[in-house]
């Protein structure tokens, strides 16, 4: 034994529990005095073990597929063809939408331009005359 | 794959279609390791799948397509139990879990982590629904805290805790509790 007595009683067991997981997973680095612990600790070393072989299994079931019923790929390929439809007449009705508003907006225009055309064409006249 | 995704996000339908040949088994696995229920899993699939095609443009490449749909698929998953206001987990018989598992290809991890890999499972099936979504996405998924936190609508805090109940649930599950006498002090 190498730790003081102090560091002994600082760490229990209780308290270790999260760092383990943690430290299995290399998302936690132990201190000094948890370290300490965990080396004269059967619990604690037996505790690690588990998790890492608990999250090596884990891993292990990212490679385990379920194989669905039949039909859901072609579920699914027909739900994405309905929105892709769908989607597509948002766009047309979207296009022919604008095509309207910029032919208004060209009609507005036109019309302002000749309105402000006839105005200045009466302006001179009266001043001509 | 990063291809087939270009083409998708340029508007092309048919490489959509087939990214998700290439990956809808996986997602339904998910899918159905969260929910604990066939039917369910095939909603939750469908509609990630719609929620994906949908938002392709806002996939920005860097993360890997199969981990932004994992994400999509758990958010979908916990949106649909949500609504669903109770979980079918229950109902679930003997021949629908895992019976169609693929054995790993690897032959010696088959036979190290056969036999512990079946517990797990059943230790999986047996969590709660919230605890066990945390920890298949963590440690199966490889998903991020924030990821997990955000797609399942908790504090990255709250999902750590989870977490921690959930490998300590498992482990306790597979390998029982320890004896007192075995303590340091």
């Amino acid at each position: 034994m190498t730790g003081t007595a102090t560091e002994v009683v600082a760490v229990r067991c209780e308290d270790m529990q999260e760092a383990l997981a943690g430290a299995a997973d290399g998302s936690v680095v132990l201190t000094r005095a948890e370290r300490r612990h965990v080396e004269r600790c059967l619990r604690c070393q037996a505790e690690v073990v588990q998790y890492r072989k608990l999250l090596r299994t884990l891993r292990t079931l990212r490679t385990d597929v379920l194989e669905p019923a039949p039909g859901l790929l072609a579920d699914i390929l027909a739900t994405i063809e309905e929105a892709g439809e769908r989607q597509a007449v948002r766009s047309a009705l979207s296009g022919r939408r604008i095509a309207y508003l910029g032919g208004l907006a060209a009609a507005t225009a036109a019309g302002a331009a000749g309105a402000l055309v006839f105005a200045t064409r009466s302006r001179r006249t009266r001043l001509a005359g | 794959m990063a291809d087939l995704v270009a083409a998708a996000q340029a508007g092309e339908r048919r490489a959509f279609e087939e990214l998700v040949r290439m990956t809808y088994v996986e997602t339904y696995t998910l899918a159905h390791r969260l929910t604990g229920d066939e039917e369910d899993a095939r909603d939750v699939v469908q509609e990630a799948y719609l929620r994906a095609y949908r938002g392709l443009h806002r996939f920005r490449g860097d993360a890997r397509f199969t981990t932004w749909l994992y994400r999509i698929t758990a958010n979908c998953a916990a949106t649909h139990l949500g609504r669903h206001g109770r979980h079918r987990h229950e109902e679930l018989d003997e021949a629908t879990a895992g019976a169609d598992l693929h054995p790993d290809r690897d032959p010696a991890l088959r036979a190290d982590a056969g036999e512990l890999r079946d517990r797990l499972r059943t230790a999986l099936e047996e969590l709660p629904p919230r605890l066990r979504a945390v920890v298949l996405l963590r440690d199966v998924y490889d998903l991020p805290h924030e990821a997990i936190a955000a797609e399942l609508g908790i504090s990255e805090s709250a999902a750590k805790v989870r977490l921690h109940r959930a490998r300590n649930k498992l482990r306790e599950q597979l390998f029982g509790r320890h004896e007192d006498d075995s303590r340091a002090m």
